[in-house]
């Protein structure tokens, strides 16, 4: 029995009893949550939320990385994808929009294939964060499928600010004219900037 | 080599790739041995007691008593949680990716010792969406974990389980704020909760929740392998251990350096972190993150790096995160980029904040492009103290600290910015120097 839904059940002896808690459970009006011969869910997007599930004590946990399932296989969150995820978990669409639009990462309107996250914060704004994204925004033009450019706030990485997220992956420092050699070799399929990745430096006390 | 200066404890052996494996990290740091020792011969009060005697403080940004945290939790037979905070998202803040991308599985022990002490059977690592490439990182160690016996069912023969999960979100600052944590972990939109009931009392899922940061946990299989005598054998009396400490911004060598808290401030930015450059001069800098107030360099460099002198000073140690300013910053736009990035990050749930920051940056706004009036400093100066302690969580109040200290630190610079505009040094490239002149440390 999940905890969520046998208040008292499975915890006891708890000092606080969890039905103040009740209220704030979202996404349980029945009758809005899609059947899943009603959403055409693809068996493969089905099986990875259904695991995913599995890992948490309440299924409704598996809500973010359900919906990242929902990003990898669309590129974005679509309205079908989430009634698709929602059919699946046994939630509203409504529930998995609110917590779509509340992340900075998911994306509730089509983005470019490859995401470019520029950081613009403190540390990376004292190194010429602002110009490195308008850098890229350059280079990208207005290749809108290709590319999905975006300021950022703090991506803790400023070591190597100014910085970029490339794809989910770090690079820094760099320069401008290296976000046009980046926007190059994406295109061309190349591994980007390789000597700039985060994953090549040492640490920091051992130069 | 670590420079002289540098104590390593958390990051030993952090230069070798090797670490990262379960093999590596048996045959370089001892991995595992200790949770062993816990599991086999240790009770529960006794890994309490070793972690309260120890002083450790909780690194996340508090300096909390993270023994005393643990024994908050109520005993008996319910589910329990352990969540580790790892949605490091502070501006200025980078320690906890250096630890989980160089040493998994020093993070797992002692989340498995950990949850010893708070008798949790589950677990979580709630790490930043952003980081996709630690995050993979930790799923490899976490398989190697279950796979070695070490998370799981019956672990190593002590009947004791633990499931470890390793759980990304997907990008908003308030979820390191652990409550909203809880939330966003339970599948919601990341909003805080009402506090009482703690976590410990009633967090995940309703049940007792231990929530602790990256190097908090990293710190226990350390202090239950050595002692707590030995571990306050560093540091000093109030602020015990060694610390990550990030510095970055306008210093030659910026990074991760790991130090016995109490080291004068001078020597971490000026030495390790080799100062302002060439022809320029610190001219304030904060000492624990974005939401530290800034501290002037006359102020600051003089005193030593620990929660207790941070705290005199007015400011705070925070999560241990230097941001460096040089003469070349504006305080003034240094004000609105950190003001706009918590009216970004608010989540809305409280007025004082989701309100206080529109307006202070709205406020700051209209200074920066001169179409201020005199009185609008102390307005902006009042919109802060009104934020100050009237919400749900201390998000607001990250702001309000910073930006206060900021307007009353150097408000002629306000004024003059206020008067003349044009006068101000170009706010978008603070610092002109090519980048791998400043950041090269490999």
């Amino acid at each position: 029995m999940s905890p969520v839904d046998g208040p008292g059940i499975s915890n006891p002896n708890l000092p606080v009893d969890p039905a103040v808690n009740e209220g704030r459970v979202p996404g349980r009006a029945e009758e809005e949550i899609p059947e899943l011969h009603e959403v055409d869910c693809p068996p493969e997007l089905r099986e990875r939320i259904e695991e995913l599930m599995g890992r948490y004590p309440d299924r409704r946990s598996a809500s973010i990385p359900a919906l990242w399932a929902v990003q990898e296989r669309y590129g974005w969150c679509t309205f079908e994808g989430i009634r698709q995820a929602a059919a699946v978990m046994r939630v509203t669409p409504a529930y998995l929009e609110s917590v779509a639009s509340f992340y900075d990462l998911l994306h509730t309107k089509p983005v470019g294939a490859h995401r470019i996250e520029v950081c613009t914060n403190i540390s990376c704004w004292m190194r010429g964060g602002d110009r490195l994204l308008d850098a890229f925004k350059e280079a990208a033009g207005d290749d809108g499928e290709g590319f999905y450019v975006t300021g950022f706030e703090c991506l803790g990485a400023c070591d190597i600010a100014p910085m970029a997220s490339i794809d989910q992956r770090y690079y820094g420092p760099l320069e401008a004219a290296e976000a046009g050699v980046a926007i190059e070799q994406l295109r061309a399929g190349e591994d980007v900037l390789p000597e700039k990745a985060l994953a090549k430096r040492g640490l920091a006390g051992d130069a | 080599m670590a420079h002289r200066l540098e104590k390593r404890v958390l990051l030993e052996h952090a230069e070798d790739p090797a670490l990262r494996t379960l093999e590596g990290y048996k045959r370089l740091a001892g991995g595992y041995a200790t949770q062993e020792r816990a599991y086999k011969e240790l009770e529960q009060d006794e890994v309490l007691q070793e972690l309260e005697d120890s002083g450790l403080r909780g690194r996340g940004g508090a300096g909390f008593s993270m023994g005393k945290k643990a024994s908050f939790l109520p005993r008996g037979e319910m589910a329990k949680y352990l969540c580790c905070n790892a949605d490091e998202s502070e501006p200025g803040a980078f320690k906890d990716r250096e630890l989980m991308q160089r040493n998994p599985h020093q993070l797992i022990e002692g989340i498995a010792i950990a949850a010893l002490a708070a008798d949790a059977g589950h677990a979580f690592i709630f790490i930043r969406g952003e980081y996709d490439e630690q995050a993979d990182i930790l799923d490899a160690a976490v398989a190697e974990a279950y796979e070695a016996g070490y998370l799981g069912k019956n672990i190593l023969g002590c009947h004791r389980d633990l499931e470890l999960v390793v759980h990304r979100g997907a990008g908003a600052y308030i979820c390191g704020e652990e409550t909203a944590l809880l939330d966003a972990l339970e599948g919601k939109r990341g909003n805080p909760r009402l506090k009482p009931p703690f976590p410990a009392v009633q967090g995940l899922y309703g049940g007792p929740t231990l929530i602790n940061n990256v190097e908090t946990l990293s710190n226990v299989p350390h202090i239950v392998r050595h002692g707590a005598e030995w571990f306050k054998g560093f540091g000093t009396e109030q602020s015990p251990g060694t610390k990550v400490v990030s510095i970055s911004g306008g210093v030659r060598r910026p990074g991760n350096y790991e130090v016995e808290l109490g080291i004068p401030t001078r020597e971490l930015i000026c030495d390790l972190a080799g100062g302002p450059e060439e022809g320029h001069e610190i001219k304030a800098f904060f000492p624990g993150g974005s939401s530290s107030p800034v501290l002037t360099a006359e102020e600051g460099l003089d005193l030593p790096y620990s929660f207790e002198a941070m705290a005199e000073a007015g400011s705070m140690l925070g999560s241990g995160s230097i941001i460096v300013c040089d003469d070349r910053v504006s305080i003034p736009h240094l004000a609105l980029r950190t003001a706009r990035f918590y009216h970004h990050e608010s989540c809305g749930k409280c007025v004082p904040c989701r309100e206080g920051t529109n307006w202070t940056v709205k406020m700051l706004e209209r200074m920066v492009r001169g179409e201020a009036t005199p009185m609008d400093l102390d307005i902006v100066s009042s919109v802060q103290q009104n934020i100050i302690g009237h919400c749900l969580c201390v998000l607001g109040d990250s702001m309000a600290m910073p930006v206060g200290a900021m307007v009353r630190k150097f408000r002629e610079e306000f004024e003059e910015v206020m008067a003349d505009p044009e006068l101000v040094l170009d706010p978008h490239a603070v610092v002109q120097a090519p980048p791998e002149t400043l950041g090269a440390s490999t």
